[in-house]
């Protein structure tokens, strides 16, 4: 019998979203607030997990076609890229920079390559994750 | 340094052996082979004259420089003699073994290259003056052996006394390797000499007694001593020529060797007097009581072997003697090393002889059982005469080298009565009565040897072959070993001065300054002296015996097969292999239940002993905060989530107790400050629960009924364990904290260094993003793995083909 769950569905296309720009604020904020690129990861994910309960598999692949395992390794290419950087330049391994910048619109902003690296944590943590649930969730 | 490389020459023979046996079929590959012998003969034998005033001859090869191992070659007396003994006899039997082996049907270049190795080991063993190098032959012996003992290696009794000869003459070269390590240890020199130069000062060290075990532990597996002469009849199943050379002349007495050649070493010890000479004595009565009961010819031999060698080496024990006598070189103890080294170039040449014969015989006739044979006098009649003098030398009869060896040691064997210390006035007189009978039997077993053999009644029917005589070729070495017996009675001084006496100065340097000193004329008539009467005693009851043996033979049956040592070993054998295996399988039970019972057992018993032992267990409250109201109520949750997980009967009862023993964690982390923990834990703690409840609801449904964890005593005392043990680590690593925390450098650089505020993740990203790096590779290679599992089913796809 095929239920028409039409409440899950629309809450869902507005709740995921919500969920989703929080999670990319507690990535952002992760470097002067509680928050980083492994809590990010998980709550982007169970964003989209929120789509998979509400819609199916084969709908959301349709409707955000990413690779999640490309993902995951190009997550640790940008970490593992991230931590060279202070070889190039004649610095330890895992050498980091930062300086403030005045960008327009934003204004007075800290960039940092700690970011990068946390950048390459986030991509992993959502690879890793939705590849876990589609495999388990695909499998029969 | 040549003189070091005269060493290896075999062995690098060796490597041109496969070459010339596959490219040159036409000529018996044996032919080069003898070049090597003879060649190295002929450079030993131009050593003679200087060694003889007493020189020695030192060359060295460094090895590993940096620990002081070097390839010493060192030539006194005693080496030089082995080495002759080693190529002079190896280069008859690689002539014998050139008709013994057929060129068409056996595997020539395996046999050569095993025999040159050997070559290579021995010299290297007599002529080693370093320890470890020593060592490093020495076990190339024990090798080279086992692969000549296996040379027909499609055979069972081969291969059996192959591995047999392995297991004990290496359990004996480990041994040694051990008295070695403390002998060097203690003379902090791996150079005999120079150990032999500080040796007053070695008998005092509380290791002297122990290395002097260990290296005759090594000596008398090698040298077929009682117990472990086992080895050597299985070792009967090699070619005749090996037993003619590893197991008669040379390699057997590598262990003779050691024990002369570290006697001014442990010669002032009263271990090594009783060892040596006890344990040799008792051997030569065992081997000489039991190779009556033979009925294999190279079995009669091996038993005479393994009693020829403790007679030699009780000589050496008594030689040892002489160090504890003042005046010795006025004393009859002076005949010992004399008679040892003497006894050992007689022995070497009747024996190789007579083991040629026992493979001219088998070879001609197709059998060794002596019950087969007989009457073989007229068919093969220059055997029969190299049989008779290797026979009548081997029981001391005159006018063979034997009865001068067999005199010299009835002489020492008389003297030890007259010899008061070491309490041997009281057990002296045991020596004499037991090297008599000894004497008696071994009379007995040559007699039987020679003339069961050759004389009586010939039964062709019960031959495999028609017997003839052995071609010429064959013949020669044991003729010219059995020509050496003859005249080495007839030139008992020349051979003294020339080889003996050098050999004894290495012996006994403690007593002689140089060869010339030593006071011993060997005459073949000495007037009527106890020990003539001795020797005629042995000639009656050993004559009369032997005319007897088919009544009193029958006695060696009485002795039960299982009380043997043979039995013995293949008992310990069959321990090792199957009895250990039931032992381990008691406890490789296959249950990881149980393993992990070990597990937590050991660690629970480890850590809680070493609290204790180190006295580390301490309890101050010093430094503790404050418990707050809400604290408690949060460990009383956590604990009945516990104690529900623990005694649900249902698993989804458990797995939801579990999911509130991760949030209550996750709350711990909200009252003590860890908002970035609180976070993480919610979260995973939400996705295990997940997919807990996943593998719940794919349970298989058959045998899934829902019980409790049943008790079981074990899994509770030590589940108690392990909680006492981390709470009382806990309490000991917080009362007693040695160093402050790192904590306030993070705090005070986390903004100026790093340029964040966030203190764990800047720690996570910044100061050890290290860690970080390899935890997202963790993740990554899960979430590979769990992608595999599920998508990659290689059975399944192949039930579906085999459907189709």
């Amino acid at each position: 019998m095929k239920t028409n769950d039409v409440i899950l569905k629309t809450t869902a296309q507005v709740v995921f979203f919500i969920i989703f720009l929080f999670s990319i604020h507690i990535f952002l904020a992760g470097h002067f607030a509680p928050g980083g690129g492994f809590v990010g990861g998980l709550l982007t994910s169970s964003a989209l997990v929120l789509l998979l309960l509400a819609y199916d598999l084969k709908t959301v692949q349709t409707l955000l076609p990413i690779n999640y395992t490309i993902m995951t390794a190009s997550g640790l290419v940008l970490a593992l890229g991230t931590a060279s950087i202070g070889m190039f330049l004649g610095r330890p391994f895992f050498k980091h920079y930062f300086d403030h910048f005045y960008l327009p619109l934003i204004g007075d902003t800290e960039l940092h390559t700690a970011m990068l690296f946390d950048t390459g944590v986030y991509l992993v943590v959502v690879g890793v994750t939705m590849t876990i649930i589609q495999s388990i969730g695909g499998d029969d | 340094m040549v003189q070091v490389l005269f060493i290896f020459i075999p062995i690098i023979a060796a490597i041109f052996i496969p070459v010339l046996f596959k490219k040159v079929r036409g000529l018996h590959t044996g032919w080069f082979v003898l070049i090597v012998p003879v060649v190295l003969a002929a450079i030993y034998a131009s050593y003679i004259s200087q060694v003889m005033h007493g020189e020695t001859i030192v060359s060295e090869v460094n090895w590993i420089p940096s620990l002081g191992i070097s390839f010493i070659s060192y030539i006194d007396g005693l080496s030089l003699l082995f080495s002759l003994l080693i190529t002079g006899i190896g280069a008859l039997v690689v002539l014998y073994s050139i008709f013994y082996l057929d060129r068409s049907r056996e595997q020539l270049h395996n046999f050569y290259v095993y025999l040159l190795m050997f070559m290579s080991a021995m010299l290297g063993v007599v002529q080693s003056d370093h320890l470890i190098s020593l060592y490093l032959f020495w076990e190339l012996t024990s090798i080279s052996s086992f692969l000549l003992i296996g040379y027909w290696y499609d055979r069972d009794r081969s291969r059996f006394g192959a591995l047999k000869s392995m297991m004990i003459t290496v359990f004996g070269g480990l041994m040694m390797l051990g008295g070695f390590v403390l002998l060097s240890i203690m003379g902090e020199t791996y150079s005999i000499r120079e150990l032999i130069a500080q040796a007053p000062t070695l008998a005092s060290h509380e290791w002297f007694t122990l290395s002097l075990v260990l290296i005759l532990l090594g000596a008398f597996t090698k040298s077929a001593q009682f117990p472990f002469y086992i080895w050597l009849p299985d070792a009967m199943e090699a070619p005749t020529p090996v037993s003619a050379y590893l197991h008669s002349a040379t390699m057997v007495k590598a262990g003779i060797y050691l024990v002369a050649r570290l006697t001014p070493i442990f010669a002032i010890s009263e271990t090594w007097v009783w060892l040596v000479m006890g344990v040799g004595l008792f051997t030569l009565f065992w081997g000489s009581f039991f190779a009556v009961k033979q009925t294999d010819l190279k079995g009669i031999l091996a038993f005479s072997t393994v009693s020829q060698l403790g007679l030699i080496m009780s000589l050496l024990g008594a030689s040892a003697v002489a160090f504890h006598v003042d005046q010795a070189q006025d004393t009859v103890f002076k005949f010992a090393a004399f008679a040892a080294i003497f006894h050992l170039i007689n022995h070497a040449t009747f024996k190789g002889s007579l083991f040629m014969i026992a493979g001219i015989v088998d070879h001609e006739t197709g059998t060794r059982d002596i019950r087969k044979l007989g009457g073989l006098m007229s068919i093969m009649p220059i055997s029969f005469t190299v049989a008779a003098i290797g026979s009548l030398s081997m029981a001391g009869v005159p006018p063979f080298n034997g009865f001068l060896s067999k005199e010299m040691f009835l002489t020492s064997m008389l003297a030890m009565k007259d010899f008061n210390i070491l309490a041997m006035d009281t057990w002296g007189a045991v020596f004499p009565i037991v090297a008599w009978i000894a004497s008696v039997f071994t009379f007995v077993y040559s007699f039987y040897f020679v003339f069961k053999t050759f004389t009586g009644k010939y039964k062709p029917e019960l031959l495999p072959k028609k017997a003839h005589e052995a071609p010429i070729g064959m013949l020669i070495s044991p003729i010219l070993l059995a020509s050496l017996v003859v005249i080495i009675f007839f030139i008992p001084n020349i051979i003294g001065d020339v080889f003996v006496k050098p050999a004894v100065l290495a012996i006994q340097p403690f007593l002689y300054d140089s060869a010339s000193d030593i006071p011993i004329h060997v005459s073949a008539w000495h007037g009527f002296k106890p020990e003539l009467f001795m020797t005629l005693g042995i000639f009656v009851v050993g004559f009369l015996l032997y005319l007897t043996i088919a009544k009193w033979q029958k006695l060696y049956k009485i002795m039960p097969d299982w009380l043997s040592l043979n039995r013995l070993y293949d008992r310990f054998m069959t321990f090792l292999d199957k009895d250990l295996n039931r032992f381990s399988k008691l406890y490789m039970t296959g249950s990881i239940r149980n393993y992990l019972i070990y597990m937590f057992a050991f660690i629970v018993a480890i850590t809680i002993g070493t609290l204790f032992a180190k006295d580390a267990f301490t309890f101050s409250m010093e430094g503790t905060a404050p418990i707050r109201f809400y604290e408690i109520i949060i460990i009383l949750v956590l604990v009945i989530s516990t104690i529900t997980v623990l005694f649900s009967k249902s698993r989804l009862t458990a797995i939801i107790a579990l999911g509130s023993v991760g949030y209550t964690v996750a709350l711990f982390f909200v009252i003590f400050n860890a908002p970035d923990l609180a976070l993480t834990q919610l979260v995973i703690e939400t996705v295990s629960v997940a997919l807990f409840l996943l593998a719940f609801y794919h349970l298989p449904k058959v045998s899934r009924h829902e019980e409790r964890i049943g008790f079981r005593l074990n899994n509770f005392i030590i589940a108690l364990g392990v909680g006492i043990m981390v709470t009382l680590v806990a309490l000991s690593a917080q009362s007693q904290k040695l160093v402050p925390s790192i904590t306030e450098y993070y705090k005070e650089t986390v903004n100026t260094l790093a340029g964040g505020g966030n203190i764990v993740n800047v720690i996570l990203v910044d100061y050890r993003g290290f860690d970080t790096l390899f935890e997202i590779t963790v993740l990554s290679i899960a979430g590979m793995a769990i992608l595999g599992m599920i998508k990659l089913r290689l059975s399944r796809k192949e039930n579906e083909h085999e459907n189709k």
